[in-house]
């Protein structure tokens, strides 16, 4: 009997999150199939249809090049970030904290102003350039490229790939290593037969945390890319923003909440208790 | 932990009492929502307002005209009382039965704008709108690195130039100049029309550096590019602080446009927007913002003060030929949205 | 072996020359005397003073603050209440609401902050200060939630029933027992949603409005028409502040010792990753 009066106290949240989260999201999909929601609604698959137009498949193109972005930026994120997390996890434990939290740091400096800075440093006048210049070497113009905008998300989530692959590695059990080398296991193989597979869960979810930011961001590609290199994040902003086309603009969010489903489903099987530890949090 | 936190607590409640002490001491009891663009007013005007008349400005800015549309119209909740549209949002608005008929009763310093700018063609009898800025569409070049003054709207294809161009993130001057390259009109609804300017811009994409909003300016000023689509104020604000810079309006003619100033129909407070627009065409005021933002006034007392240079200087003040070669932007009604598509399409691909 | 430690400490220094350059840079920047910043023009305090009276950047700096300990702090009433109440539900109903609060987390920033907007037209809501707070609360409950969700799992399920056998109404047996030891989760929480809060964009972007920004969203308005050097200034404080409250939340955790892992740590690298 208690437990069900205990249970009661929950009932601020859920209906909260009824009207905040739950039903938003409905409107998204009822939206997504409205000619022009604003204006009462009509049914229709337009947006949809004009999205997934093969004949003129500039929508897709669009998605595929969000995906690409994000796929190469997360796979550099993992490249560099892995030997990272392996390096600070074998450090003494007081050191480790201290070299972690410095990791952590940048992170809690204003997003936009990081970002914004990259600008200064990469322009053609900028620091690197006129750098480059003083000791005669070409000048070095990635801005307003495919290219500015990978690094600018590998430069802003390379933590989150760093930082759950650390957790993971941490909590590796030293007896285990140790077992396989008194084995007779070499260091590579112990990397490669128990280290490495112990850590995948850290994996999956540093892949998650890098994606799916680098697959949705507007800020990024329209600070660094310069409008050159819409992704779906810019598109949805626009219709959201400029053009007032809501019913286009939700189309697209479905497609976009679908396809991190997708992409979480599949990384999510790599990850173990995910409300336990560290991981998620 | 524990006591981290309750510090921090304490720090951030003090903080906030301290803000909130420094901010609301001007607060009386009236606040007028002004919704103007960036950089479209000189720093202090609205404090001196507040200073005068005890109202207090809430001020926010938009980008493009289509993003302050969407804002005040899409979301049905918006609660600006003055905004800042150019001519064929005006033209829209009326049409649309947005906007409030002024009382000019209450704008006196009306009679100091000329009036070669009131009763235009988006709002015949002028009783809708303010005349705030005016200037045309034109392009800055570096003059260090273009030999010859570019004539025609074609130096924005030339592969010369691949890398080195800027274009406005904006889908009405955009294709309108892209039309009006092609030889149509600027306000062309013809399906061909389109479909040509989109050919044409598609062609473009791969010469320009990027698709800008203001942060143009200083690109230009800082050298990051050769040539740029600007508007004339903006022009006259670049080249005045990088002496390489020029402006020129091609032959095939360009874009004239009147940002005016008006007052949203659901507006509460009517009477202290009067009061606003009023004040922002006062002479003093309106010298201080055409000073900051250096667009051409339509105030005849601050343009009787200009010094001669100033008011010889075609980018600010262009000629009748220039002016016979302009067109101003129309609403296209139903057809935005064809207009929009092609530029998200032309942005996307 | 040797040499692969000298390898690790070069990639180690080149990461963090990596990760601190622009944050170098935005310091180093904020001492400029000149505006522009292609240019340098030798040393100046003068954007410190600037920046305190600047009334643009102050109130965002105000609207930020307060929407983030407003928010946080609603959250973590109705979180923490959720995270009791959920804990002694049924199993079935406990999965449908924790699916609910799991669901901003899945979401990308930009879906969450379009669908807001939608609901918040649809009700007729002003945007602006009230929808801005509405939104925060959202995103923040699952993070207090999911804080406090595992101190309630290590709990004692008989140390509560016990305090009511022993008289005390359920409200004084939940303050006086199980309060005090889920407190670390709700700080936690806490200190989780005003991160989050502070440091948001995406959402506050499309559900504010009103002339109400915080300091992300006039940053960004700013960064697409040059930053003004007062907001390096600011910055610079910020990372101070940021550097010696992290230093000292560490430094405080490690001497209690128990805990070797590091909660802090990973606290702070799910909530930048909005």
């Amino acid at each position: 009997m208690r437990k069900r009066r205990t249970s009661l106290l929950a009932l601020p949240f859920t209906i909260y999150a009824l009207i905040f989260i739950a039903a938003p999201l409905l409107l998204i999909v009822v939206y997504s199939f409205c000619v022009s929601p604003q204006n009462g609604v009509t049914l229709t698959l337009e947006h949809y249809k004009k999205f997934f137009d093969f004949s003129n498949p500039v929508y897709l193109q669009v998605l595929w090049r969000s995906i690409y972005i994000a796929v190469i930026s997360t796979a550099i994120c993992l490249l560099l970030g892995y030997p990272m997390a392996y390096i600070l996890s074998k450090l003494r434990p007081g050191l480790r904290q201290v070299l972690s939290v410095l990791f952590v740091l940048p992170m809690w400096m204003n997003f936009l102003l990081r970002t914004y800075s990259w600008m200064s440093l990469l322009e053609k006048t900028g620091l690197i350039n006129s750098f480059l210049e003083a000791i005669n070497l070409p000048a070095f113009n990635i801005m307003y490229t495919q290219w500015a905008i990978v690094l600018g998300n590998v430069y802003n989530f390379l933590p989150f790939m760093i930082l759950p692959i650390y957790n993971v590695l941490i909590k590796i059990d030293q007896s285990v290593i140790e077992a396989a080398q008194d084995l007779g296991a070499d260091s590579m193989k112990v990397f490669g037969r128990v280290i490495l597979p112990l850590s995948l869960g850290g994996v999956a979810s540093g892949i998650s945390m890098t994606f799916m930011p680098a697959v949705t961001t507007f800020v990024i590609s329209k600070l660094l890319g310069g409008g050159q290199n819409a992704l779906i994040g810019d598109l949805i902003e626009k219709q959201f923003k400029t053009t007032g086309n809501w019913g286009f603009g939700s189309a697209m969010s479905v497609i976009i909440m679908v396809l991190i489903l997708l992409a979480m489903n599949f990384t999510s099987s790599y990850e173990k208790d995910r409300e336990e530890g560290g991981q998620l949090l | 932990m524990k006591k981290v936190l309750s510090l921090l607590l304490v720090f951030a409640t003090l903080l906030t009492l301290a803000l909130s002490g420094c901010t609301d001491a001007s607060n009386k009891n009236k606040t007028l929502y002004v919704y103007n663009w960036g950089d479209y007013i000189a720093e202090g005007v609205t404090d001196k307002f507040t200073e005068e008349t005890g109202i207090k400005v809430v001020y926010d800015t938009y980008e493009q005209n289509e993003d302050m549309y969407t804002k005040i119209t899409a979301g049905g909740s918006s609660s600006y009382d003055v905004i800042f549209p150019s001519d064929y949002i005006i033209e829209k608005l009326i049409r649309e039965n947005l906007l409030a008929e002024i009382d000019y009763k209450n704008v006196p310093n009306m009679s100091l704008i000329d009036a070669k700018y009131k009763n235009l063609a988006f709002d015949p009898d002028n009783k809708y709108s303010v005349p705030y800025m005016w200037g045309t569409v034109g392009i800055v070049y570096d003059t260090t690195r273009v030999s010859e003054e570019p004539t025609s709207w074609g130096v924005l294809w030339d592969e010369q130039y691949k890398g080195e161009i800027l274009m406005w993130d904006s889908v009405r001057d955009s294709i309108g100049l892209t039309l009006k390259y092609l030889g149509y009109s600027m306000n062309d609804h013809s399906d061909a029309a389109l479909a040509a300017a989109k050919a044409k811009l598609l062609e473009q994409k791969p010469l320009v550096l990027s698709y800008a909003g203001d942060q143009m300016k200083d690109m230009m000023i800082a050298g990051e590019a050769i040539i740029a689509v600007m508007y004339s104020g903006d022009a006259a604000f670049v080249m005045e602080r990088n002496e390489n810079l020029s402006y020129v309006i091609p032959d095939e003619g360009s874009n004239i446009w009147f940002d005016n100033m008006c007052i949203l129909k659901s507006s509460k407070n009517k009477d202290l927007a009067e009061q606003f627009i009023n004040f922002m065409c006062r002479t003093d005021i309106a010298a201080t913002n055409r000073d900051y933002i250096c667009y051409s006034t339509p105030q005849i007392e601050v343009y009787n003060a200009l010094d001669e240079e100033t008011k010889s200087d075609i980018t600010q003040y262009p000629d009748d030929s220039i002016y016979a070669r302009c067109e101003v932007y129309e609403d296209l009604g139903e057809y935005t949205q064809v207009y929009d598509d092609l530029w998200t399409q032309i942005l996307a691909s | 072996m040797k040499f692969f430690k000298r390898l690790s400490y070069v990639y180690s220094v080149l990461i963090f020359l990596f990760l601190y350059a622009p944050i170098v840079v935005l310091i180093v920047y904020s001492f400029n005397s000149e505006k522009s910043r292609a240019k340098w023009g030798g040393l100046t305090l003068d954007w410190y003073r600037a920046l305190f009276s600047n009334s643009e950047i102050m109130r965002a700096l105000s609207t930020t603050v307060t929407i983030a300990l407003l928010s946080s702090v609603i959250a973590v009433v109705i979180g923490t209440m959720a995270a009791v109440g959920i804990y002694n539900m049924r199993r079935r109903s406990k999965m449908a609401v924790m699916s609910l609060a799991y669901l901003p987390m899945l979401n990308a920033d930009i879906v969450t902050g379009v669908s807001l907007l939608l609901i918040f037209s649809a009700l007729g809501l002003r945007l602006g200060y009230f929808t801005l707070l509405l939104a925060h609360v959202t995103f923040n409950i699952p993070y207090v939630i999911l804080s406090v969700m595992p101190k309630l799992k290590q709990l004692d399920p008989n140390l509560y029933e016990a305090a009511q056998d022993l008289g005390a109404p359920p409200a004084t047996a939940f303050f006086r027992v199980v309060m005090p030891e889920i407190s670390p989760g709700i700080v936690t929480g806490f200190l989780l949603a005003f991160t989050m809060s502070i440091d948001d964009f995406v959402i506050s972007f499309f559900t504010t409005g009103s002339g109400v920004s915080t300091l992300s969203i006039m940053i960004y308005s700013m960064a697409r028409r040059g930053i003004k050097p007062e907001i390096n200034a600011l910055s610079a404080i910020m990372f101070i502040v940021v550097l010696s409250l992290l230093l000292i939340i560490n430094l405080r955790s490690a001497n209690d010792a128990k805990r070797s892992d590091s909660r802090p740590v990973s606290a702070g690298a799910r909530a930048s990753s909005r």
